[in-house]
């Protein structure tokens, strides 16, 4: 113990007389973890709060498909559907995209049955009756509007409809109404022009989980052009959209491990003379190769083990408290309107030491390599370069 | 041995920090799940949600759950997927074998 302690010294010495290297590779490894880490923790917090906000999703979302688009779908599939077995509310959703020319902005309108509801993330209410609307916090900013407001859209017919704002979803919903725009089913209906009967796409809200796929088998087979969404499949949605093979974890991954292998290259295929000749020394006043490779295993560990501490909390940091500031930019795309991600804070600890092995002992191990390939050399040589 | 104590000791701030990071997210999960879930399941099921409100900027972005899996090339045929966001997320995968 007491002989690695001085090893640990004499690395820290070594570290130090090379302090500007040193500080520099710290600083790239560093900046890498930290590029890594804030892509695991945001993508997994985003699955995390999917699985746990869309748990609460209707069971199955009925979809017509034509010529392979989503259709409109008959209300009448609907009744149809309320009579198979184990099935609960059925529900005709009415909702389509409006994009705004006035703040270049596209808006997601959803239609609500006139029912008089509250709910604890809106300030004001949920239209009630026709000419109302709650909006989410994205629109309300854009549009400068609150409530008892106004907001003016250009509907089907190229008419402008004022209605009312009866209510402004709250900042903590903003990941699930930031572009919502939430009126009454006939206002929706008459904005967009439905045709008579027609929905967009019908909820249904079955009684017992384990049979979601039972039924949306039969509905299939019941409407062969339609196209049943299951909620695991919602939920599913949120893994594969953020799985390795999405563009933002290709893009960060391919970059990082690039990086990393061009530091562990330069490392691996030879240290410089000055090392040579202090691993010849220390080999010449009578330190064995073992101790020259503890020497060296020390100070790669030193390296990678602060690199990869300094990374983790730097993600963590900007992911949770700065809420991923530098990466939304990257990820926003041509979205006007993009709410800002106040993310629950997730770890996963099995990631964490999957990700600190796989980073810490190549570093170490192309460390070690070459100074092994100088320690089993003859001092002499060595330290005649 | 000046330099190896201040080397366990720095080590052992960011284990600390790290540990009270950790601990902070479980901690804020818990309050999270008791105080804002509940109010979210509320609104999802009576909207009858389906996706989060993050690209705006297509509707195979918006609501990535809801889309098929021509969406982003379907302007004209052999079109290219034109949207930034569609290059940064992965495509939806629906039930096994299933082409809507």
């Amino acid at each position: 113990m007491t002989k690695h302690i001085k090893i640990l010294e004499h690395a820290l010495s070594s570290i130090v007389r090379r302090r500007f290297k040193n500080l520099a590779i710290i600083v790239a490894f560093a900046f890498t973890v930290a590029a890594l880490s804030t892509i695991i923790f945001f993508t997994d917090s985003l699955k995390t709060e999917a699985e746990n906000i869309l748990a609460s999703a209707p069971d199955l979302i009925v979809q017509k498909t034509k010529g392979g688009r989503h259709d409109l779908i008959p209300i009448e599939y609907a009744e149809k559907i309320q009579i198979i077995p184990g099935v609960g509310e059925v529900t005709p959703r009415y909702w389509g995209y409006y994009y705004d020319a006035l703040t270049k902005a596209n808006y997601t309108l959803t239609g609500l049955m006139s029912k008089k509801s509250s709910l604890e993330l809106i300030n004001g209410r949920l239209p009630e009756t026709r000419g109302e609307t709650a909006i989410g916090a994205g629109i309300a900013d854009i549009r400068n509007s609150e409530v008892d407001g106004e907001l003016i859209l250009v509907n089907s017919r190229n008419l402008g409809v004022l209605y009312k704002v009866v209510g402004v979803f709250t900042a903590d919903s903003v990941m699930l109404t930031n572009d919502l725009v939430v009126l009454n089913n006939d206002d929706i209906i008459d904005f967009f022009d439905f045709p008579d009967g027609k929905a967009t796409d019908i909820a249904v809200r079955v009684y017992n989980s384990s049979e979601i796929q039972n039924i949306a088998s039969k509905v299939k087979r019941l409407f062969p052009e339609t196209r049943p969404i299951t909620k695991s499949e919602l939920v599913r949605t949120y893994d594969m959209v953020f799985n390795w093979r999405s563009g933002m974890m290709i893009a960060v991954f391919s970059g990082a491990i690039i990086a990393f292998c061009i530091m562990a290259w330069d490392k691996a295929t030879g240290i410089s003379a000055e090392e040579k000749q202090e691993i010849g020394i220390l080999k010449a006043i009578g330190w064995d190769t073992s101790d020259v490779l503890a020497l060296k295993f020390w100070e790669g560990f030193i390296i990678a083990l602060t690199s990869f501490f300094l990374g983790v909390i730097a993600g963590f940091i900007h992911v949770f408290f700065f809420d991923s500031s530098i990466l939304a930019p990257i990820i926003k795309g041509w979205s006007v309107l993009f709410p800002d991600f106040r993310l629950t804070p997730h770890i996963d600890l099995y990631q964490l030491f999957v990700m600190g092995f796989l980073i810490i002992t190549p570093y170490v191990a192309s460390t070690i390599i070459p100074a092994w390939k100088t320690a089993i050399t003859d001092p002499d040589t060595v330290m005649r370069g | 041995m000046i330099k190896s104590k201040i080397f366990i000791t720095f080590t052992l701030v960011e284990l600390l920090i790290l540990s009270v990071l950790f601990s902070y997210s479980l901690y804020d999960r818990q309050v999270n799940w008791r105080m804002g879930l509940p109010a979210k399941h509320q609104l999802v099921s009576h909207l009858d949600l389906t996706d989060f409100a993050i690209w705006t900027e297509a509707r195979y972005t918006r609501h990535p759950s809801q889309t098929d899996f021509f969406s982003p090339f379907q302007d004209f045929p052999s079109s290219l997927e034109h949207f930034p966001a569609g290059s940064v997320i992965a495509p939806a995968m629906h039930s096994a074998g299933e082409r809507p």
